[in-house]
C-alpha cells in the first residue's frame, strides 16, 4: 500500500485506534494490580447514558459536554448503587454489576430514540465506535503531513485523542512513584503523607478521561479490552512494573494495527466480501494476546518459586 | 477534632510532650461495636513496648488509628509532642506482612527505596547513594544477596525482612510495627529482634504489636495490654502478671499457659 492510499484512509484510524489502546492500557496497569479492573468496565458502561444526556442537552459531540455528562452519569451511578444496596439488600458486586448495565442499556435507549441522525452517535457507533470512518479526505500522500491546509482537515478525533494520551501518559509519570507505593502498600503510603485517596480518585478520574475520549472514535467495546487486556498479558511478561508498562504499551499498540490491518482485509484474504469492525477486531487480537501471554508468559507463575517459610 | 486537640494539649501531662507515641481518646469502630474505645497509650522513648491483647483486642486499629491509616470516631495521637502530620519523617511503620499483594512486580531493592520517597519526592533522581543506603540496610536484616529478586519469590520470613529493611531506609526515631513475627521462621525472628534491639540502643524507640505471650519478657522491656479498653500499660515487671493478663484475656489464658509465662 503506498502513501497514497495510505494516508487518507488508514493513516487516522490506526493512529487513533494506537492512541485509544495506549491512553487505555496506561492507567489500566495500576487498575488491574489494584485489583479496580472493573471500574475500567464500569466506566465504559456508565458514560453512554452520560454522553447521550449531554448531547441531548447541547446538540453537539464535543469533548467537554461529554465529559461532564459522563461525571454526572457517574456520580448518578454511585448514588444509584448505594440506593440498591440499602433498599436490595444484596451484595456490592451484584449491586455494582445492576446498576452498570442498567445504565448502559437505559443509554442505548435514549440514544434509539433521540435524533441523533446529523452526528456519529448512535447505538452502533456506542459499540463498535466509527474508527474506519476517520477518513482524512483532503490528504494525499505522506506530503500531506507536512502540509497546513490538508492539515486543516485531518479528523478533530485524532488531535483529540493525541491530547488525552498525552495527559494520560504526563499523569502517569509524574505520579509514577505515589501510584506504584500506593498500590502496592497504601497503608505504608499513608503513614509517609501520601494522599492515597485523592491519588486513587485521581486514578479513576484519569481512567474516565481516557474511556470518554476513546468512546467517541472506538466505542465501548475496544475500551473496556484495552484497560484490561494489555496489562494484564503484559504482567506475565515481566516482574517489574517499568516493564510492564512498557510491556502493556507494546501489546496495546500490536493489537491496535494488527486489529485494524486484520478487521480491513482479514476477511479479503480468506475470501470474504466486507470487512470486519475495527474495534471488535482490535478487542478481539487484545484478547488473543492476553491468551497467549497467559500459555506462554515467562512470569505467568506467580509466587510457585517461594519456598516454605 | 481540632477543639478536642487544643484541650488536649492543655490538660495534657507534661511528659507527653517527650513521649515519642501519645494517644489519647482513641475510640474507632468498624460497625456498631467500638474495636477500640477511648484509650490512652504514653510511649517511654528508648524503650521498646509490646502492644499485647487477645485477637481482635484492637491491637493493629490502635496502630492505624494513631496514624492516621484509619479515621478514629474521637481521639488524638501525638508523636514527640506534635500531631502525626507534622512528623512524619520520624516514623517508621511496618504494616502486616500479610495486608499488602506480594505477586506485586517490584524486586526487593525497589521496596526498600520507597523507604526513601519522602528524601526523592516526585521526580528526584535515584542516585547510587541513594541505592547504597537501600542495599546497607538490606544487609542489616541479612537480605543483601536477594536485592533483584522478585517480592513475590521470598518466603514469609525474608518478606518480613524486606519490610523491616524499608523501615530502616526511613531512618526514624519511632519504629511501629505490625505483628511483625507473624508467620516468620525462627531465624528471622531471631534477626528481627536482634536490628529492633540495636535500634532501641541507638536511642531509638520500638513498638510492636505482638502475639507470642511466651517472648514477651524476652523481647520487650515495656507491655501495653489492650482488649478494646486499656488494661494495663508499664515496665514488662510490673504489668506482665497474672490478673492483668486474665483481665486483658477475659479468663481465657488456661492455667498451663499461665504457669508457661512463669508469672510470680
Amino acid at each position: 500500500m503506498n502513501g497514497s492510499e495510505f494516508v487518507p484512509l488508514s493513516l487516522v484510524p490506526m493512529l487513533t485506534g494506537i492512541f485509544v489502546a495506549v491512553a487505555c492500557a496506561l492507567p489500566g496497569n495500576f487498575l488491574v494490580l489494584r485489583r479496580q479492573a472493573l471500574i475500567g468496565d464500569a466506566i465504559s458502561h456508565v458514560v453512554l447514558p452520560g454522553i447521550v444526556v449531554a448531547f441531548l442537552l447541547t446538540g453537539v459531540v464535543s469533548t467537554w459536554p461529554m465529559l461532564l455528562g459522563a461525571a454526572g452519569a457517574a456520580l448518578v451511578a454511585v448514588l444509584a448503587i448505594e440506593g440498591v444496596l440499602r433498599l436490595g439488600k444484596i451484595e456490592s458486586g451484584a449491586a455494582m454489576g445492576v446498576v452498570f448495565t442498567a445504565m448502559f442499556a437505559g443509554g442505548v435507549l435514549l440514544l434509539e430514540q433521540s435524533d441523533t441522525s446529523n452526528v456519529h452517535l448512535d447505538v452502533e457507533h456506542a459499540l463498535y465506535g466509527n474508527l474506519e470512518s476517520l477518513i482524512w479526505l483532503d490528504a494525499t500522500g505522506w506530503g500531506s503531513l507536512f502540509d497546513p491546509e490538508a492539515l486543516a482537515t485531518l479528523p478533530v478525533e485524532l488531535p483529540r485523542m493525541a491530547v488525552t494520551l498525552l495527559f494520560v501518559a504526563l499523569f502517569t509519570a509524574i505520579f509514577w512513584r505515589p501510584l506504584k507505593i500506593s498500590t502496592f502498600d497504601e497503608g505504608f503510603a499513608r503513614t509517609i503523607g501520601m494522599k492515597t485517596g485523592p491519588l486513587g480518585l485521581g486514578l479513576v478520574i484519569v481512567a474516565a478521561i481516557a474511556a470518554v475520549a476513546a468512546f467517541d472514535a472506538v466505542g465501548s467495546i475496544i475500551v473496556i479490552a484495552m484497560f484490561i487486556c494489555p496489562p494484564a498479558a503484559a504482567r506475565m511478561m515481566t516482574n517489574r512494573l517499568e516493564y510492564q508498562i512498557a510491556w502493556s504499551v507494546l501489546f496495546a499498540t500490536l493489537a491496535a494495527v494488527l486489529g485494524y490491518v486484520l478487521a480491513g482485509y482479514g476477511p479479503l484474504w480468506i475470501g470474504m466480501r466486507d470487512s470486519v469492525s475495527a474495534a471488535g477486531m482490535i478487542a478481539t487480537v487484545s484478547g488473543v494476546i492476553l491468551g497467549f501471554s497467559a500459555l506462554m508468559g515467562p512470569h505467568r507463575q506467580r509466587g510457585a518459586a517461594a519456598p516454605a517459610a | 477534632m481540632t477543639l478536642e486537640l487544643a484541650s488536649n494539649r492543655e490538660t495534657a501531662p507534661t511528659s507527653r510532650a517527650d513521649s515519642p507515641l501519645a494517644v489519647r481518646g482513641m475510640t474507632v469502630s468498624y460497625g456498631q461495636k467500638p474495636a477500640v474505645f477511648s484509650v490512652d497509650m504514653t510511649v517511654e522513648p528508648g524503650n521498646m513496648t509490646a502492644i499485647i491483647g487477645p485477637n481482635g483486642a484492637g491491637k493493629s486499629t490502635l496502630l492505624k488509628a494513631a496514624l492516621g491509616i484509619l479515621t478514629p470516631l474521637a481521639g488524638t495521637a501525638t508523636v514527640y509532642g506534635k500531631p502525626v502530620s507534622e512528623q512524619r519523617h520520624r516514623i517508621a511503620y511496618v504494616p502486616q506482612r500479610a495486608s499488602v499483594d506480594w505477586d506485586f512486580p517490584t524486586r526487593v531493592i525497589d521496596v526498600v527505596l520507597m523507604g526513601l520517597y519522602p528524601q526523592l519526592g516526585l521526580l528526584g533522581r535515584i542516585r547510587p547513594v541513594h541505592r547504597a543506603r537501600a542495599t546497607d540496610c538490606l544487609a542489616r536484616v541479612g537480605m543483601e544477596d536477594f536485592a533483584t529478586r522478585q517480592i513475590g519469590q521470598l518466603s514469609g520470613g525474608q518478606q518480613q525482612r524486606v519490610f523491616l529493611a524499608r523501615a530502616l531506609a526511613q531512618d526514624a526515631d519511632l519504629y511501629l510495627l505490625d505483628e511483625p513475627f507473624a508467620g516468620v521462621d525462627a531465624a528471622t525472628e531471631k534477626a528481627i529482634i536482634a536490628v529492633l534491639k540495636s535500634l532501641r540502643d541507638a536511642g531509638k524507640t520500638v513498638v510492636a504489636v505482638h502475639h507470642d505471650l511466651s517472648t514477651v519478657a524476652e523481647y520487650f522491656d515495656n507491655v501495653f495490654l489492650i482488649n478494646t479498653h486499656r488494661v494495663a500499660e508499664g515496665s514488662v515487671e510490673e504489668v506482665f502478671q497474672a490478673n492483668h493478663l486474665q483481665d486483658a484475656y477475659g479468663g481465657r489464658l488456661a492455667g498451663a499457659q499461665m504457669d508457661a509465662l512463669q508469672l510470680s
